[in-house]
């Protein structure tokens, strides 16, 4: 199947010649991104250098411990990611924690589940099928959680008031965050659903565009990318509920109270 | 001597020193201090909205013997400034139509029920807010300077039906800034200064 077009760094380096011209032009136009800019692309260049060193590595190997640890890896990296795009977290260790395990567990099930049901590579743990199912899967699944999150944290700061008065009135802690919990659902569902309505249309999913490029048909490569889309809806899905549900349960107390003091102070 | 309605034992919370107090059914209790003496905290404590420590007993009954809601369903704190979480104010109501007469003797028209929350003013949503705990019948209410935000008539009207559940054996916990209110109101006086409550005179 070795019918794709081959790089080598000469067509690497012509592509990157582009970047300089962008810098040129900061410069010319005093826009100041010029180092950022330069920076961006060399981290790029030694992030995706390394990481192909690592895969081919560990396609290498099909070793399920090293698959293992490398996808543990991948979790908690998103895990931090997920964190630092909230404005309003929780404190000590759920700040990370939960966000990271909901994450772990919807996207290693789902990943699980494609390996064993649909892709069934063999062994069922093949890191070249294995890792970039997870990456895809995690990927997606972090927008949903890190939104999710967000949204319920400052949802609930926002509708303290509200929330405390339903609790007053002897409402249950559930029932007296439905309307941030239902609220922040929808925020953290909706970039999958939108990017599922505009696949084909406004855009070509990256994953298709690769197969395609590497030579796969394009009818199955859609087959492929639509197996995929369902995968993403699914893992999202599962980690935002996980998330969510987690968060208003941490908000809230065995006594039915609003615990907006286990959200860390915003930072400024 | 008959066993007072609601006892409290050593409630305290930072910012709030133990209180001891006992409020019988058909008691009137008004509360001032200063502002951020800790009136609001105390209250809340009671209804156990916020964390705290102490023995609170309604009819001999523990609270933390029965879920928190099923408590404070009895032991009912209104706050000053209440939330709204539907559009129509109807939502807010486990019966509107138990609650319209009530809503019309607190000056408001009968048909606000079909209003949406934001055509409200602040007055009228103090009173329908403390319309929404009455319908629920609570055993007590901890209310939060019930009206500051209204004028005489209103006023007078909110004090009016208070006395009429108060003789129906309701026990009323009243934060007010008014001494004139207190006086009117009658009953026991306290005082609450930098979390300490002490009995006063009116």
């Amino acid at each position: 199947m070795k019918d794709f077009i081959t790089l080598d760094y000469g067509d690497v380096a012509m592509a990157a010649a582009l970047v300089l011209i962008n810098a040129g032009l900061s410069i010319w136009l005093q826009l100041g991104l010029e180092r950022r800019l330069l920076i961006a692309a060399v981290r790029m260049v030694v992030q995706l250098s390394l990481i192909g060193l690592v895969l081919q590595w560990l396609f290498a190997l099909v070793s399920p411990l090293w698959t293992a640890t490398a996808a543990v890896l991948m979790v908690l990296f998103a895990g931090r990611e997920a964190m630092a795009r909230q404005e309003r977290r929780f404190s000590g260790w759920w700040g990370f924690g939960l966000g990271t395990t909901s994450m772990l567990m919807a996207s290693f099930l789902v990943t699980i589940f494609a390996l064993t049901g649909q892709v069934r590579p063999d062994p069922w743990y093949d890191p070249r099928y294995a890792i970039p199912l997870l990456g895809m899967i995690l990927g997606n699944t972090m927008t949903g959680v890190a939104l999710g999150l967000d949204s319920l944290t400052t949802g609930a700061w926002r509708e303290r008031v509200t929330i405390d008065s339903r609790l007053a009135l002897g409402h249950g802690r559930s029932e007296a965050m439905r309307s941030v919990t239902h609220g922040t659902m929808r925020t953290a569902m909706i970039p999958m659903v939108n990017s599922m309505s505009a696949a084909g249309i406004v855009s070509l999913p990256g994953m298709m565009t690769g197969q395609i490029l590497a030579g796969v048909d394009p009818v199955d490569a859609v087959k492929y990318q639509l197996v995929i889309s369902f995968l993403i809806a699914g893992g999202t899905a599962c980690g935002v509920l996980a998330a969510v549900f987690g968060g208003a349960w941490r908000l809230t107390d065995a006594r039915h109270r609003l615990r907006l003091d286990r959200l860390a102070p915003p930072r400024g | 001597m008959e066993t007072p309605l609601l006892t409290i034992r050593g409630l305290t919370r930072p910012g709030l020193e133990p209180v001891f107090l006992d409020l019988s059914d058909g008691e009137m209790i008004t509360l001032s201090g200063p502002s951020g003496s800790g009136k609001t905290l105390f209250l809340r404590a009671i209804a156990d909205l916020d964390p705290n420590n102490g023995d609170v007993q309604l009819d001999g009954l523990d609270r933390n013997a029965m879920p928190a809601p099923d408590w404070r369903r009895m032991v009912t704190y209104v706050p000053a400034e209440a939330g709204w979480w539907a559009d129509r104010v109807d939502a807010h109501f486990t019966d509107w139509d138990i609650a319209a007469p009530l809503a019309m003797r607190l000056l408001l028209p009968a048909a606000c029920g079909g209003w949406p929350v934001s055509r409200l003013s602040t007055g009228e949503r103090q009173r329908l807010a403390l319309a929404r705990a009455f319908v629920q019948m609570p055993h007590v209410l901890l209310l939060d300077e019930p009206t500051s935000g209204l004028d005489p008539a209103a006023t007078a009207a909110v004090e009016g039906v208070l006395r009429e559940k108060v003789s129906d054996g309701i026990a009323v916990l009243l934060v007010t800034h008014d001494r004139a209110q207190a006086r009117r109101l009658g009953g026991r006086h306290f005082r609450i200064e930098k979390g300490c409550v002490t009995e006063a005179a009116r």
